[in-house]
């Protein structure tokens, strides 16, 4: 007996309630930008300049203690933050300094770091600095704008690609997803305020690929079918192939799923926020996939001239296969 | 028929027996990295076989804890420094000409500018073709010859500026310079494998594994290259002679058995040089021509003149790079040094002597530091991490397939192997996102399989037997896969143009694991499905 996610037929109506999930998606969008403009992000040092210290220590941290040993220093916007994780051991107690970049100063001054080890030292003489980390304001703001222009590079990208091998319409429907992905992520990350630094680019930009993969692998069967299926209405044509595909969607999101969660629960916490995003970009991209881009591609319509025999739906470069 | 010729299944497993092979070394990582690092040594290297590939993944900051600097340097400066050794030429040739000009006063210009005041206004377009007289040429940027000055008329004043010729060449140079000095400081500290790059127009980045911190790193850099020309007094291999009241002994740098023992006042210091540029002596031989100032001149002169037939050393940091001869005397303020080297190694040497110290600060923009503990904990959970999602995805992968699903196991496992062959043999660098890009890949490498596998269900429904249906399900899933994998293909290639540091790593990880899975995919799996078809021979087929 075979394990199966979903049944062997499945018919579906993706498009019954497009309304409602269009309607939640723009709700989401709505939301998250709101969060972003109010909230703003929790820019890591990448993106904002300063300084974060990984301290760690045998005895418990006691963070009001911490806060009120660097007050003397006047170092402006101080936050302290203990770090849990179940991989640490019984008396590993990790705590994470992250201190604004300082005013004028470009350059990264590793007094103000001896002085905050050596405070650090009267209240837990064990105490040890496992990372040290520090980016002045001048490399952080070129790390924001490269950031920001590989995210619209890979969009633009990904754009031109489907234009080539589908058709325009295609284009805007994963286009629309990918842009929906994003800015969802984004709009978690301000909401929980989790940290946003240069890795979760990274995973900006995985969950792009992600979530275009996915809408691909719909989109190609559409194809094949809209050619198949001359006669037939796109909606029907879109849902035969959504459920066509449903099991392959299900099955790559599960074992992604699985991997990343073995990820988060056992990578350790450096990584944890990054992982976060990934797997809320499969979830959000798988989502997308079949609601969004759809949706999306059922409102545009496509053009099914099929004048000639075996015309394609799309233009020379549509029947490269490989 | 379901068929794949025979040359075709030897390229499939001879790429994945080449690949593994390659990804073997990183089994026995301290192992392998101990023989490669006694082989670098070129010491009698042991404990692993020299037939086998020996190339590493190599483990980036984050996972091994180092030291990460970026630096700007300022190379402004340089501009000031060059105009000022400039003046006393603009000085003498407008001093000429007194009876015309009139007066003439430096005065304090702004950075990278040389500011003169002329006596008699109304002459300073003689005043300026007296000092553009002094250009040198330059190689211009658009290939032809300019001048290296370009001088200008404010007021009553006239105004050196480099030109943007010489400004560029003077900056490559400057930047040269930066990155030998830097390259020869942290050397001197013997750590593993340093990266030291030069970024954009002004920046240097360099890594250091395995240092304490960011700020070691900074002092190594900070100290002043120090060059001395000292007399030699005798030569010996015993390093802890006695070398006798006001010596020192110091050891050669081409030669670890040779030390000298020399006199421990300089005849002249580096801070004296004002030039040093690779040439060849009369018979031919690389060597490198030096210039001294005035004063550095007249000490050199001296000395040269009343030590005819003496060797007298020359010690960079306290290591005698060469300890020529005195053929004659050389009252004029420039020598050459010859010495046992080709044409690299006096270029190099040029460089480092010119480059006494850092020819322009440093400022440093950024700086990390991560402990190797901190590292190894990293490493440690991302394989417990690893090992956990993989078994994962086995299981579930045979639960849902069967005996495709194994196929698809195997498959995923050279999948693994194929990409640490790949990073090893291309020397890349595995930062703590690439081990989430190796996750991700693990994930996300089946689902060409699962394309395929569930093309091959759909197509048992319809097609004529299952060697049709494997056939047709291969066949169809392709246009899918190949999509599916080129735009996210087109990601990570935007990432690793884009991306700077571990995200660079997470690039080439997300980017090489799809070209393997899909290689492992289209080819491996399928290779595997028609050997076991041909066996078999199923009547019915369960997928």
């Amino acid at each position: 007996m075979r394990l199966r996610l979903v049944k062997e037929q499945t018919a579906f109506d993706f498009f019954e309630k497009w309304k409602f999930w269009l309607g939640l998606s723009a709700v989401l969008v709505v939301l998250s930008i709101a969060s972003t403009v109010t909230q703003g992000l929790n820019f890591g040092i990448d993106f904002k300049g300063g300084t974060t210290i990984r301290a760690e220590s045998s005895t418990p941290i006691d963070v009001a203690a911490y806060r009120q040993a660097i007050e003397p220093l006047a170092l402006g916007d101080v936050s302290i933050a203990e770090v849990f994780d179940p991989s640490f051991r019984d008396d590993q107690h990790v705590v994470q300094i992250r201190i604004q970049a300082q005013d004028g100063q470009e350059a990264v001054t590793s007094e103000v770091v001896e002085q905050l080890e050596t405070i650090l030292r009267m209240i837990a003489p064990d105490i040890r600095f496992p990372s040290v980390e520090s980016v002045g304001p001048k490399v952080s703001g070129e790390l924001i704008k490269s950031a920001v222009l590989a995210v619209v590079i890979a969009i633009a990208v990904v754009l031109i690609y489907i234009w080539l091998r589908f058709e325009w319409q295609f284009a805007l429907g994963a286009v629309g997803a990918l842009v929906h992905d994003v800015i969802l992520t984004i709009g978690i990350f301000s909401a929980l305020q989790i940290k946003f630094d240069l890795a979760i680019i990274a995973a900006l930009l995985t969950i792009v690929g992600y979530s275009l993969n996915d809408t691909v692998v719909v989109f190609d069967r559409v194809r094949e079918n809209l050619r198949r299926y001359k006669q037939k209405e796109l909606s029907d044509v879109l849902n035969l192939s959504i459920n066509e595909t449903l099991s392959r969607t299900v099955m790559t999101s599960a074992t992604t799923l699985l991997a990343l969660i073995s990820l988060f629960v056992l990578g350790g916490d450096v990584i944890r926020g990054f992982v976060f995003a990934m797997i809320w970009g499969v979830v959000v991209g798988t989502y997308s996939s079949v609601f969004v881009a759809s949706s999306t591609l059922l409102r545009l319509g496509v053009t099914r001239d099929w004048s000639k025999p075996n015309n394609t739906d799309g233009n020379q470069f549509a029947n490269i296969d490989a | 028929m379901l068929h794949i010729e025979g040359w075709k299944r030897v390229v499939i497993w001879a790429t994945c027996a080449l690949g593994l092979l390659f990804a073997l070394p990183n089994g026995f990582y301290g192992q392998v990295e101990s023989y490669n690092d006694a082989k670098e040594a070129g010491q009698e290297a042991t404990g692993w076989p020299a037939f086998l590939p020996s190339g590493l993944v190599n483990l980036g900051l984050d996972l091994r804890g180092g030291a990460h600097l970026l630096g700007e340097v300022k190379l402004e400066e340089v501009y000031t420094t060059r105009l000022e050794g400039f003046w006393p030429e603009v000085r003498n040739a407008l001093r000429d000409e007194r009876a015309t000009i009139g007066a003439i006063r430096q005065q304090e210009g702004g950075p990278g500018e040389l500011v003169v005041r002329i006596g008699n206004p109304e002459q300073m377009d003689r005043a300026i073709d007296l000092v553009q007289a002094l250009a040198r040429p330059v190689a211009s940027l658009t290939g032809g010859m300019t001048d290296d000055i370009v001088v200008t008329a404010v007021g009553n004043t006239l105004v050196v500026t480099l030109s943007e010729a010489e400004k560029l060449a003077t900056d490559n140079r400057t930047m040269e310079q930066s990155l030998e000095i830097i390259r020869r400081r942290v050397d001197e500290a013997g750590t593993r494998e340093p990266t030291i790059q030069r970024q954009g127009n002004d920046r240097i980045l360099i890594q250091v594994p395995g240092l304490g911190s960011a700020q070691e790193l900074k002092d190594l850099i900070g100290v002043p290259a120090l060059l001395t020309f000292q007399t030699v007094v005798g030569m010996s291999s015993n390093p802890n002679g006695a070398a006798g009241v006001g010596n020192e002994i110091l050891p050669a740098a081409d030669n670890p058995e040779l030390y000298y023992i020399l006199e421990r006042t300089p005849v002249v210091t580096g801070e004296e040089l004002t030039d040093a540029q690779p040439s060849f002596d009369p018979n031919g031989r690389p060597a490198v021509n030096f210039r001294f100032n005035t004063s550095g001149a007249r000490k050199f002169g001296q000395y040269t003149t009343d030590h005819v037939g003496d060797p007298f050393a020359i010690v960079l940091d306290d290591e005698v790079i060469s300890a020529p001869v005195i053929e004659q005397p050389i009252p004029g303020g420039s020598g050459i040094i010859t010495g046992n080297f080709d044409v690299a190694e006096s270029t190099r040497l040029a460089t480092l002597l010119r480059a006494g110290s850092l020819p322009a600060s440093l400022e440093f923009l950024e700086e990390r530091t991560v402990g190797p503990e901190l590292g190894q904990d990293s490493i440690d959970a991302g394989k417990i991490a690893c090992l956990v999602g993989f078994a994962a995805v086995l299981i579930f992968m045979f639960l849902s397939y069967g005996t495709f699903g194994i196929f698809a196991n195997i498959a995923l496992l050279i999948n693994v192997g194929l990409m640490f062959g790949l990073l090893s043999m291309i020397g890349a660098t595995l930062t703590l996102p690439g081990i989430a890009g190796i996750v991700l890949t693990i994930g996300m490498a089946v689902d060409a399989n699962v394309l395929v596998f569930e093309r091959i269900r759909e197509e048992l429904k319809t097609a004529k037997g299952p060697a049709r249906a494997i056939e047709l399900g291969y066949e169809k899933a392709l246009s899918a896969i190949v999509d599916a994998n080129i735009t996210t293909f087109l990601t990570a290639a935007i990432l690793f143009i884009m991306g700077a540091g571990p995200v660079k790593g997470f690039a080439v990880t997300l980017g090489l694991g799809i070209i393997t899975s899909v290689f492992t995919a289209i080819f491996v799996t399928r290779a595997m499905v028609v050997i076991w078809f041909e066996r078999r021979k199923p009547k019915i087929l369960e997928v």
